[in-house]
């Protein structure tokens, strides 16, 4: 089974940054919730295998505090 | 009054069973002249087995209701001695296409590959469907099917049921072995049994349309709106059906007045919104829906077994109700024949309720899904799924994610307690637990198809490409399956035309295309064995008697 990489694997770890919050700049809420939505689906369809996936959306909200 | 369809009135006739001081007793009670009551019915009589058939109407289906008839419904229709009728007046379609506001976004293909008797879908007002098996009813001899016989109370009793009747002429008792409780989403038997269906009631209401015009207009297809500009923010679904009637689907919201909405006023103006003004078109029949998805926790109780929307209720969107009704009833049907017959354990029965629940759930699952994508239920679903669609106007990637409705295909019984679990690779899609394929064969020297010639027996299909692969072994099997207390009839299954002398109870067919090979992975000496049901139940790469055997018994409940 692949394994979702969570030790750093970005060769320029800054640009990367400042070119996601450039995505959003300018933006309502809305249109960056849209932005969002689009590009998480693009870059899972990229991934292609649900277990990384799985681990990733777990991962995501793991500080959340399960509902009652 | 409909324009394009009369009713039909059947006669209540009174029975003898009405006259006798103790019940009579019967091997089969069937509750619901419906789709599935009907089918059971047939299924059962054509086989030998007298049944009685309860309805506490005297007509089909008022409305047109179910429309779309996936391929495994006209091949078991087929077997039944329906299918021709059902598709000669329905109407043929493969193509399903989704618009996102004015643009088309995505199409795909129900029935892709050829050699395959049945289409992808035909679409059918109800009312035939049930006409044509009204008609087949008729026609056999060992079955009893009574009209204005409304069922008030069920008693199970020790290993038998009893049922009391009302009728036009007052009550009446009978006794069954088996009831089959085919009376729909508000099953009374259920409720008598104490019984319930539990799920998810989806808080949206959808008006259907039935209209008849032109047929120049829209080709036979499944089209699907996302936000159309004609019913802004919401879905549409548009689908042909005979007469040159179309069903048209608009999703009306949680809010809309149900009994506004349903009036001509209201329903007419938005179908003119949607055809334009220059489309003529008279209004056949509408109804405001609501839906569940929901199922019963055991399809049995005693001797009573449920099937269809009695047993399993799903969202519209995937045609998969009287789709999945049919292959309960095509499920059960064969189990109690062997069982009344003395030539299978009382246990193969309870294969029925764990089969046909787990087919339920992959049906519910995906109608669920199709209703999450449809209608979003939260903000966030909805931007995802605003995202999907629009992102697959332009990047294939999206299109597989869009979900107008997941359209019925028989879910595979991979985990039935039936199935011989394969020792050898095969890579197919079909497995153990799966509808056999169908495919183009020769058959007595004449074009057939090889679903046409399986089912109400177990088959096996053996491959052969030349007369030495037959060795006397091999012969000597053929023969001794074939004279079975339960026989299995074997078609050899040649890869061209040959001379081959074949054993009583084998025939031959010709895989004139290769596809039936192709399609089941075979290679030479491969041996598929199917239940009475069509479903392939063991398959193995060497003939072998003895494991042919056990997977038959396995199959029989022993």
């Amino acid at each position: 089974m692949s394994t979702l990489i969570i030790e750093p694997n970005l060769p320029r770890p800054d640009d990367f940054y400042q070119t996601l919050t450039d995505l959003h700049r300018d933006l309502s809420d809305e249109q960056s919730m849209d932005v969002n939505a689009r590009l998480i689906l693009l870059l899972s369809n990229h991934i292609g295998d649900q277990a990384v996936l799985e681990q990733a959306m777990a991962i995501a909200r793991e500080h959340i505090p399960a509902a009652e | 009054m409909f324009k394009t369809y009369t009713f039909p009135e059947f006669d209540y006739v009174r029975s003898a069973d009405q006259d006798t001081a103790q019940p009579v007793k019967h091997p089969v009670v069937i509750v619901g002249a419906g789709p599935m009551g009907m089918t059971a019915a047939v299924d059962l009589a054509q086989q030998g087995v007298p049944v009685v058939i309860l309805d506490d109407n005297n007509t089909v289906s008022v409305g047109s209701r179910a429309v779309c008839y996936a391929k495994r419904f006209l091949d078991i229709s087929d077997r039944l001695g329906v299918g021709q009728r059902i598709v000669d007046k329905g109407v043929t379609w493969n193509i399903g296409k989704v618009f996102l506001e004015e643009d088309h976004i995505y199409s795909f293909n129900m029935l892709p590959e050829e050699h395959h008797r049945r289409p992808g879908f035909i679409n059918l007002q109800q009312y035939y469907l049930e006409e044509y098996y009204v008609d087949r009813i008729n026609s056999l001899d060992t079955a009893d099917l009574r009209w204005k016989n409304k069922l008030v109370n069920v008693e199970q009793q020790g290993d038998s049921v009893l049922l009391s009747i009302e009728t036009p002429e007052g009550p009446y008792q009978l006794e069954a072995q088996y009831v089959i409780a085919c009376d729909g989403a508000n099953s009374k038997v259920r409720a008598m049994c104490g019984l319930e269906s539990k799920g998810q009631i989806f808080q949206d209401r959808f008006l259907i349309a039935d209209v008849i015009m032109d047929p120049k207009k829209f080709p036979p297809e499944r089209w699907f709106w996302f936000n159309p500009p004609f019913h802004s923010g919401q879905s549409t679904l548009l689908h042909r059906q005979a007469d040159n009637v179309w069903r048209i689907d608009f999703d009306l919201g949680w809010d809309a007045d149900p009994e506004e909405e349903k009036k001509p006023e209201n329903i007419i103006p938005r179908v003119k919104a949607f055809l334009g003004d220059d489309v003529e078109f008279d209004l056949e029949w509408a109804s405001v829906y609501t839906f569940t998805c929901r199922r019963m926790d055991e399809f049995r109780q005693g001797n009573i077994f449920f099937a269809g929307d009695a047993a399993h209720q799903v969202s519209p969107f995937g045609a998969r109700g009287a789709n999945s009704g049919i292959e309960d009833t095509d499920n059960l049907c064969w189990k109690l024949k062997m069982v009344l017959d003395g030539k299978a354990p009382v246990t193969l029965l309870d294969s029925y309720s764990p089969e046909r629940t787990f087919a339920a759930d992959e049906n519910i699952l995906n109608s669920t899904r199709s209703t999450d994508f449809i209608t979003p239920k939260n903000h966030v679903s909805r931007v995802f799924r605003d995202a999907v669609l629009n992102l697959s106007r332009n990047y294939t990637f999206a299109r597989p994610l869009v979900n107008s409705g997941r359209l019925s295909v028989p879910p595979f019984l991979t985990e039935s307690a039936l199935n011989t679990a394969d020792t050898e690779m095969f890579n197919c899609k079909v497995v153990p637990g799966a509808p056999c394929t169908d495919g183009s064969i020769v058959y007595n020297a004449e074009d057939d198809f090889l679903l046409s010639n399986l089912g109400n027996q177990f088959n096996g299909l053996l491959f052969v490409e030349s007369h030495t692969d037959l060795t006397a072994d091999i012969l000597q099997g053929l023969t001794e399956l074939a004279v079975q207390d339960v026989p299995v009839k074997t078609f050899v299954v040649a890869s061209h035309e040959m001379e081959l002398n074949l054993p009583e109870g084998s025939e031959m067919v010709i895989d004139k295309y290769g596809v039936v090979k192709e399609r089941l992975d075979a290679q030479r000496g491969t041996f598929y064995l199917t239940r009475p049901d069509q479903l392939v139940t063991a398959r193995m790469r060497r003939f072998d008697k003895e494991q042919i055997v056990a997977a038959q018994n396995k199959a029989l409940g022993k």
